[in-house]
């Protein structure tokens, strides 16, 4: 009798145990964590924060990512997002080889500027071998030769007050009920100011293709690829982005990716 | 210390016929409250990892992904068939059908095309956004912890005491195991062989290994310690070795979960709970050369 006592005590244990494992694994019970205003997610949102502040110390300012060789370059630059913009400014400029199209540099700055391709082209040229990781998982080698973003910022002279640079982009990312979204994202005046931070115009010693972002696309070598915005027209300094798109400071931010794409 | 000040606790209860050990506190306050945090940590971890990898669910060895070649060593997907949509799995290029669980998953009539099931990710839909922001959480607190264990067992003397295989231990390994194969489990206040090196293997290798794995796929992180990366083989051999650590820290927790339930699990979890272990009657009493 005792026996059976004690096997059925470890039965129930053990169908306690397998109960429970097979309820913790109906993974809904976890999808209120989904909702972007949901406090427990904003509590875990913290995480990342800590991510930026811990890498900033550790990475520096000026820390470079790695470059690679030639003999790396073994494909195409997978391209990501919209690799064909349909709008029909973009596909205007596209029609006379961009040669009408300006980047504009705005905001919080002492000299706006609208440079043309050429413009950018005739400046000081950095040219590198990155890998660009997608914050999908995968990644790819690329070169890429464009201007460093501080040349163009000192050029406008950056006002004190600016904290950081917006990139607005000529491609429209989703058809809402509220109209177009055209893409957009953020970074701050440190990778801003980073010397593997270019406007890349050219790629693999060719044009930058459409697909990768032509005519102008940032590479942000120590972020991941959502932090690299395509088809850009205008950079914008600004001390607070509160104020644009749901105010995560990006296309992809506002919907529940973080700011600081370091990781 | 309070262990064994409060060691002798003598059989009570009068129930069964059984003999019964002496109870002995067994963990201390710092391995129970590690334990369950690390358990939360990896539950969460392991289910938003799933939902990460499903973003892209293909593992590669080398710098980067091949597009326009091939250095892939798992693919899980779907494709479509005569007989309608297939979920596949492909390791080493060996092509295995998976419908149901891996590549093509939920309610025949609707099946969704997605690497893990719905019930294996958290969130249960596609969220890559969320998958971070929960995954990346749980990193720090699990590496927070294992900080703080590590420090807490250097200094309360768990490591040298409990874990460290001494000489005798692995004198004891061949007996070890074969009473582990015959599930002849001995019940004391010490850690087995087996038992120290899998917990060992664990906490120095597995995880030590999924953070620096994990860290090794940061940009960032990249550009402060380049060495990482490759030494590790490339940031995509970095990612696959987290995923076959993901997969051995797996199959640690079943061998876990099935240890506790052969051993007797009222009095394994109460040890990791309370503290306190019952262990078996003195040699001679019930069982022969208990160790």
């Amino acid at each position: 009798m005792p026996k059976f006592q004690l096997s059925r005590r470890r039965f129930l244990t053990a169908a306690t145990l397998g109960a429970s494992t097979v309820a913790l694994s109906g993974c809904d019970a976890f999808d209120f964590l989904a909702d972007l205003d949901n406090g427990v997610r904003n509590v875990l949102e913290g995480a990342n924060d800590l991510t930026y502040r811990v890498q900033r110390l550790i990475a520096g300012r000026s820390s470079l990512a790695q470059e690679f060789t030639e003999a790396d370059i073994r494909q195409p630059q997978r391209p990501n997002g919209i690799t064909a913009p349909n709008d029909s400014v973009y596909k205007g400029l596209q029609s006379g080889d961009f040669a009408d199209w300006r980047l504009e540099v705005t905001g919080l700055v002492e000299k706006p500027l609208s440079l043309s391709r050429q413009q950018l082209m005739d400046m000081p040229s950095r040219t590198q071998i990155t890998r660009h990781d997608c914050v999908e998982g995968w990644s790819c080698i690329a070169k890429w030769t464009g201007v460093p973003m501080t040349l163009v910022l000192d050029q406008a002279v950056v006002k004190p007050q600016a904290r950081y640079v917006v990139f607005h982009c000529l491609d429209t990312i989703e058809q809402s009920l509220s109209g177009q979204v055209k893409y957009y994202s953020s970074i701050d005046l440190i990778d801003a100011r980073h010397p593997q931070t270019i406007l890349a115009y050219g790629m693999n010693g060719m044009p930058l293709p459409v697909e990768n972002g032509a005519p102008l696309r940032v590479r942000v070598e120590r972020q991941l690829g959502y932090k690299m915005p395509k088809y850009i027209h205008k950079i914008e300094l600004v001390d607070s982005f509160g104020a644009m798109g749901f105010g995560k400071g990006g296309y992809w931010e506002d919907r529940g990716y973080d700011w600081y794409g370091g990781i | 210390m309070e262990s064994q000040a409060r060691m002798v606790q003598q059989a009570d209860e009068g129930t069964a016929p059984v003999t019964c050990g002496e109870l002995v506190y067994r963990q201390t306050r710092w391995t129970r409250l590690t334990h369950w945090i690390w358990a939360l940590s990896l539950f969460f971890l392991l289910l938003t990892g799933l939902q990460i990898f499903n973003a892209h669910p293909a593992l590669y060895i080398g710098k980067q992904s091949g597009f326009a070649f091939s250095n892939d060593v798992l693919v899980i997907g779907a494709e479509d068939s005569a007989t309608g949509p297939v979920g596949y799995t492909t390791i080493l290029g060996h092509r295995f059908n998976t419908s149901g669980v891996l590549g093509l998953s939920g309610p025949a009539a609707n099946p969704s095309v997605r690497a893990f099931p719905a019930w294996a990710t958290i969130p249960s839909g596609q969220d890559l956004a969320t998958g971070r922001v929960v995954h990346f959480f749980f990193a720090w607190l699990l590496s927070g912890t294992l900080l703080v264990w590590l420090v807490a067992s250097l200094l309360n003397g768990h490591l040298r005491r409990d874990l460290a295989p001494g000489v005798d231990d692995l004198r004891r390994l061949p007996r070890d195991i074969a009473d582990h194969a015959k599930l002849r489990f001995h019940h004391s206040r010490d850690y087995n062989t087996l038992q120290k090196l899998a917990y060992g293997g664990v906490l120095f290798v597995l995880l030590p290994l999924m953070i620096v794995t994990g860290l090794a796929m940061s940009p960032s992180m990249n550009a402060a310690v380049p060495f990482l990366a490759d030494l590790l083989g490339g940031r995509q051999t970095a990612r696959t070795i987290h995923f076959v650590t993901m997969v051995l820290l797996v199959g640690f927790f079943i061998v876990h979960m099935l240890m506790i339930l052969a051993a007797g699990p009222i009095n394994e979890l109460r040890s990791i709970v309370t503290g306190w272990y019952r262990t078996d009657p003195p040699a001679g009493d019930r069982h022969e050369g208990s160790v």
